[in-house]
């Protein structure tokens, strides 16, 4: 068993990262989870594993000193929070473009705009949708404990350097500001400089030597007809991706009659949920994405005949509902419930929704 | 006499640079472009570092710039290329980087990326080409527009009460302690081509010794954006352009050079 | 056995530190834990709570509107919180700084003169672990040694010369609640 440890998601992250052998951090402050950040300028891993920790001038310049970073093979995680994460947007389209790797964590808060600091899942469209202008998909990871916001920066780092491609771990101020048991996984050494040439020469800007062509890192191609051809080889990633990486977690679908769609924060709250209607004799289940792009949509077709309503449960006005009506195909009802702009439905107010919407009463 | 008679070891005066490609430079002919890349690629060369040295190309004309430096390159968004080469650098000192730039990435859009990389004092090298306007996309006025200067969007020439002033971020980012050797040169004749190439030697040799930033600005013509045939570009840009961007070393060794 | 807890009081009154003792003792003996505290603008000089929940089980909502204890510091918050706890569960405050004294019939009722006994002690930093021994004598969750380590993991090291302080205070705190029965606050 590894260390035990009482930590906030977003100090969890920071210290997966250290402990992944995660060679940079470039960040720039922002409410909630400037932690991040702040646990890694006091960590010092530049004494710890020679790992970089940059305070950028802006979300800009942040990602584009990961673009940077990902162009020579290494291993480089950035985070933020939602208006943040807007800015990212321009660079994650250059980075999944250029078919870079690289970990992203968006701990979201009420919007849009400004909007609040307080917890939200309304950057769901954002984040599965696009985001970034082009046809390109961003792996999506969704935590729902501190513990996972640990575990996925070494998943994520699995997958983006599996497929070279940004991931993103969509979190929010809950999961980052609330405090649980991290079990952190033992010390990983950096990659040297060798290992990454053996690894990634045949694609990162990490010096041309007299035995290769250069290699150039772009996502430009002025003829359309290559710039097709490439996101071909792009889509292919993406259905790759779908047919391999869908992961998610069930709870009490069994004997289901009725089914809570819900991830991250909102799906803790959910479990509640059931649990008080298991209590009250309703018998309902829980189906968490932990992947939202590619989203579980085959497990959540399998369950369908068996159901006679879904409640998809988002601090959202209702993003995600619509991934899930996608996946049902108009088989069953969908309904949405959810509170948002920064505030957080209980566990008994999403019981009376669902009652409501589905028991009648 | 036959070819291969001329052609011979001791007769040679001019060699290109294996670092630069075979492909045909998309340069409009009589682009000072062509004469900066193969001068970066010249010192790249002689310095023997093509193995260590990783170039990223900016948006505007020189986004192609890949196609043409025979060594490895990022190409990065429009303005962002001081914070890529951050990323690099950081993370990879051991390597040379640089930036190539235009005034549209650099001076406007960029701004905040150039200052910040020159503030920090990141150990790299930017080459920032100057025209005073944006070629790529056909010619509109530029942060280096000089005042009454005719493009598409200041068809009447740039009016300073409406458009603002033209940017010397030169002289700026010489003001900032994380810049250690800043200069302006030119490439449009044999003198002005010796005299970069040395403060583009420099600038490497500084980067070499983890001395700081070093800055290079070339002034440039644009003849296509102007609408002049090259050599009265070049003419123009000496009696227009110098007044307001006068070559010379701005900052050397971290000191700024003061001006008689 | 979940616990589900809520510390509320005043920002500076040790409140979130208090929830994070208590969540380190949990996993000292191998318990699930959560610490969920209120943030943002409300933190700046207002009201600080903290949801914490000990459970031997997989932890399910981090955040909730009901609670089997109760831990009230000020008046916001006995207006607040009273009425959130489980009937049958536990509300513990201290008197200090309230006028409205909590009414519930239906709940067990305990105060902790903690703002007082630490002045006695000539430590008021120590208030918040007269309160939290209180709370622990009332609801033996974590074993006495485990708060001891949890305490030891969730301070830095440079205060741990204070432990001893801090036992003797959460002892002083174990020896005090008084229960208040119904009808005759």
């Amino acid at each position: 068993m590894g260390e035990l440890k009482l930590m906030k998601g977003n100090e969890a992250i920071a210290e997966a990262a250290i402990r992944e052998g995660v060679d940079a951090y470039f960040g720039y402050p922002i409410t909630p989870q400037s932690e991040v950040l702040e646990y890694l300028m006091a960590e010092q891993p530049e004494k710890r594993t020679g790992m970089v920790v940059l305070q950028a001038e802006s979300e800009l310049a942040a990602i584009n000193m990961v673009y940077g970073a990902a162009a020579v093979g290494k291993k480089v995680l950035t985070t933020s929070s939602s208006p943040g994460i807007s800015l990212y947007q321009e660079g994650i389209s250059y980075i999944a473009g250029a078919e870079l790797p690289c970990v992203i964590a968006n701990v979201v808060r009420g919007g849009p705009g400004l909007g609040t600091i307080q917890p939200s899942q309304a950057d769901y469209f954002q984040t599965v949708k696009g985001g970034g202008h082009g046809d390109y998909k961003l792996f999506t990871l969704a935590p729902s404990s501190v513990q996972e916001m640990a575990d996925f920066v070494s998943l994520g780092f699995e997958i983006a350097f599996k497929y070279r491609t940004p991931v993103m771990i969509l979190s929010d101020g809950m999961i980052g500001q609330m405090m649980e048991k991290v079990e952190l996984k033992e010390q990983k050494p950096r990659w040297t400089d060798e290992e990454i040439k053996k690894m990634h020469d045949k694609w990162a800007t990490i010096g041309k030597t007299p035995d290769r062509e250069r290699n150039i890192i772009t996502s430009l191609n002025l003829d359309s007809a290559i710039q097709e051809k490439h996101n071909h080889k792009l889509q292919a990633k993406f259905r790759k991706m779908e047919a391999e990486e869908v992961r998610y977690e069930l709870f009490n679908t069994d004997d289901a009659e009725y089914l809570m769609v819900a991830y991250g924060s909102s799906a803790r709250i959910a479990q509640k949920s059931i649990a008080l209607a298991r209590a009250k004799g309703i018998k309902v289940g829980l189906l968490r994405p932990i992947t939202l792009f590619p989203f579980p949509e085959k497990p959540l077709a399998d369950l369908t005949p068996q159901l006679k309503g879904i409640l998809s449960v988002e601090l959202s006005a209702g993003q995600m509902i619509e991934d899930v009506k996608l996946a049902v195909q108009c088989k069953v009802r969908v309904e949405h419930y959810g509170r948002f702009g920064g505030m957080i439905h209980s566990p008994e107010e999403v019981l009376t929704a669902f009652e409501q919407t589905f028991i009648g009463k | 006499m036959k070819l291969q008679e001329i052609i011979k070891e001791e007769n040679l005066v001019y060699k290109r640079t294996p670092l630069m490609t075979d492909n045909v430079l998309s340069y409009c002919p009589g682009c000072g472009h062509g004469t900066a890349h193969r001068i970066v690629m010249e010192v790249i060369e002689e310095m023997g570092v093509q193995d260590d040295t990783i170039g990223i190309a900016p948006v505007g004309c020189s986004v192609l710039a890949y196609d043409f430096m025979n060594i490895d390159m990022v190409q990065a968004a429009h303005g962002r290329a001081p914070a890529v080469a951050t990323g690099i650098k950081r993370t990879w000192p051991d390597k040379f980087v640089f930036t190539y730039q235009g005034d549209g990435d650099l001076a406007a859009i960029g701004t905040a990326e150039t200052i910040h990389a020159c503030n920090r004092g990141e150990n790299i090298t930017i080459i920032f080409i100057n025209n005073g306007i944006y070629g790529m996309t056909g010619g509109q006025m530029a942060p280096t527009t000089i005042e009454g200067m005719k493009t598409s969007t200041s068809p009447y020439g740039r009016d300073l009460q409406l458009m603002g002033n033209p940017l010397k971020i030169t002289e700026l980012v010489a003001q900032l302690p994380g810049t250690y050797f800043v200069a302006r040169h030119s490439v449009h004749n044999p003198a002005a081509v010796r005299k970069t190439k040395r403060a583009v030697q420099k600038a490497f040799q500084i980067q070499k010794e983890r001395k700081g930033l070093a800055f290079i600005e070339i002034v440039s013509n644009c003849n296509s954006g102007w609408k002049l045939p090259p050599v009265k570009a070049n003419q123009w840009m000496v009696e227009n352009m110098f007044p307001f961007f006068p070559p010379g070393d701005i900052k050397v060794d971290g000191e700024l050079v003061k001006k008689e | 056995m979940t616990e589900e807890i809520i510390i509320a009081g005043f920002g500076g009154q040790g409140v979130l530190s208090m929830g994070k003792i208590l969540a380190y003792s949990g996993i000292m003996q191998n318990q699930e834990v959560s610490w969920m505290p209120s943030y943002g603008p409300e933190m700046r000089g207002g009201t600080a709570n903290v949801t914490v929940i000990v459970s031997d089980e997989r932890i399910s909502s981090p955040i909730l509107n009901f609670y089997d204890t109760a831990i009230i510091l000020n008046q916001q918050s006995m207006d607040k919180f009273e009425k959130t706890v489980k009937p049958g569960g536990l509300l513990l405050y201290d008197p200090n700084g309230i006028n409205r004294h909590p009414e519930r019939q239906d709940i067990k009722i305990y105060k902790i003169e903690g703002a007082k006994l630490a002045a006695e002690m000539g430590n008021t930093k120590i208030f918040n672990m007269i309160v939290l021994g209180a709370f622990l004598k009332l609801k033996p969750i974590v074993k006495f040694e485990n708060v001891i380590r949890g305490l030891k993991e969730s301070i830095p090291e440079r205060y741990h010369k204070l432990i001893p302080l801090n036992e003797a205070a959460l002892k002083k705190g174990m020896d005090n609640p008084v229960e208040l029965k119904p009808g005759k606050n």
